[in-house]
C-alpha cells in the first residue's frame, strides 16, 4: 500500500512539473511566465518529495526530505520576488490586460 | 535569554537530525559547531525576535495547512489554465497593504504571495506591496486580505 501512495504521488508531482513547463512557453511575457515556473517550484518538488517520503517509510530520510521541502518553499519564493524585482526595477513593463485594465485604474 | 536558549535548541536538535551519529568526538564536534553560530549570531547582535522568532513555530501549525490548502488551489487553477486550449489569463498588477507590525510578518506575507501561483509580489515600498497577478479571480484572492490576517496572527501579541 505505502510504495504504491509513494509512487502515485510522485508521478503526480511530475505531471506537475510538466505543466508547469508547458506554460513557461505558452504564456506571453516575464512575469506571467513566473506563475507557470510557481506550479514547478511548489506543487511539482512538494508532491514529488511528499513521495519520497512515503516510500522511504518512518525514517530519517522522511526527516530530511521533509526539512529539504520546508527550506525550498522558504527559498523559492524570495528567488522568485527577487527575480521579478530585479526586472521591474530594469525597466520591464508587465504585459497587462488591456480590456480590464482601464475600469480598475 | 529565552532566545539564545531557543536558538540553542534549534541548532542542537538540527544538527542531530543532520547527523544521527553519537560518538564522543562527532558529538563534540557537534557541540562545538553550535557554540561557534551562537557565538557568531551574539556577536551580530541578531539573537532576537527576528533572528530566532521562537514564537513562531507552534503558531505556524495552524498557518501551515491552511497556505498548503491555499497553495493546492491555485496550482490546480493555474494548471488548467496553462492546459486549456485558450489561454483564459488576464495579467494585473495591484497594490496590496500589509498591515503586519513586524518585518518577519511581512516577509511571511510577501512570501506567501509569491509562494501561491498566480499571484508574485514584485515590488515593495513601504507598508504597499505591489502583486503581478495571473488573473482577475487571482488578485480578488490577495485583495480581500484573508492571507494578511492569518499571517498577522502569527505575530505575537503583545
Amino acid at each position: 500500500m505505502g510504495p504504491i501512495v509513494g509512487d502515485l504521488i510522485v508521478v503526480a508531482g511530475s505531471i506537475f512539473i510538466v505543466i508547469g513547463g508547458i506554460g513557461l512557453i505558452r504564456f506571453p511575457d516575464f512575469f506571467t511566465r513566473m506563475h507557470a515556473g510557481g506550479v514547478t517550484d511548489t506543487f511539482g518538488a512538494g508532491l514529488v518529495l511528499t513521495g519520497l517520503a512515503i516510500q522511504a517509510g518512518m525514517s530519517l530520510i522522511t526527516v530530511k526530505l521533509l526539512l529539504i521541502l520546508l527550506f525550498l518553499w522558504l527559498t523559492s519564493p524570495t528567488a522568485t520576488h527577487a527575480l521579478a524585482n530585479s526586472a521591474l526595477e530594469a525597466g520591464l513593463k508587465p504585459k497587462l490586460d488591456r480590456q480590464e485594465e482601464a475600469p480598475s485604474s | 535569554m529565552k532566545h539564545t536558549v531557543g536558538l540553542i535548541l534549534v541548532l542542537g536538535g538540527i544538527w542531530v537530525l543532520w547527523s544521527w551519529h553519537f560518538t564522543p568526538l562527532l558529538l563534540a564536534f557537534g557541540v562545538l559547531s553550535c557554540a561557534c553560530v551562537l557565538l557568531i549570531a551574539l556577536r551580530m547582535r541578531i539573537v532576537d525576535e527576528e533572528g530566532a522568532p521562537i514564537h513562531l513555530p507552534l503558531r505556524l501549525f495552524r498557518y501551515l495547512p491552511w497556505l498548503f490548502w491555499e497553495i493546492a488551489k491555485a496550482n490546480i487553477d493555474v494548471a488548467v489554465r496553462i492546459l486549456r486550449p485558450r489561454l483564459s489569463i488576464s495579467p494585473r498588477v495591484i497594490e496590496v497593504l500589509a498591515s503586519q507590525r513586524t518585518d518577519v510578518g511581512y516577509v511571511i506575507y510577501a512570501n506567501s504571495i509569491t509562494l501561491t501561483p498566480g499571484t508574485v509580489s514584485i515590488h515593495t515600498e513601504g507598508d504597499m506591496i505591489s502583486v503581478h497577478a495571473l488573473t482577475r479571480e487571482a488578485a480578488d484572492g490577495v485583495l480581500n486580505g484573508e492571507m494578511g490576517r492569518h499571517v498577522s496572527r502569527l505575530e505575537s501579541a503583545k
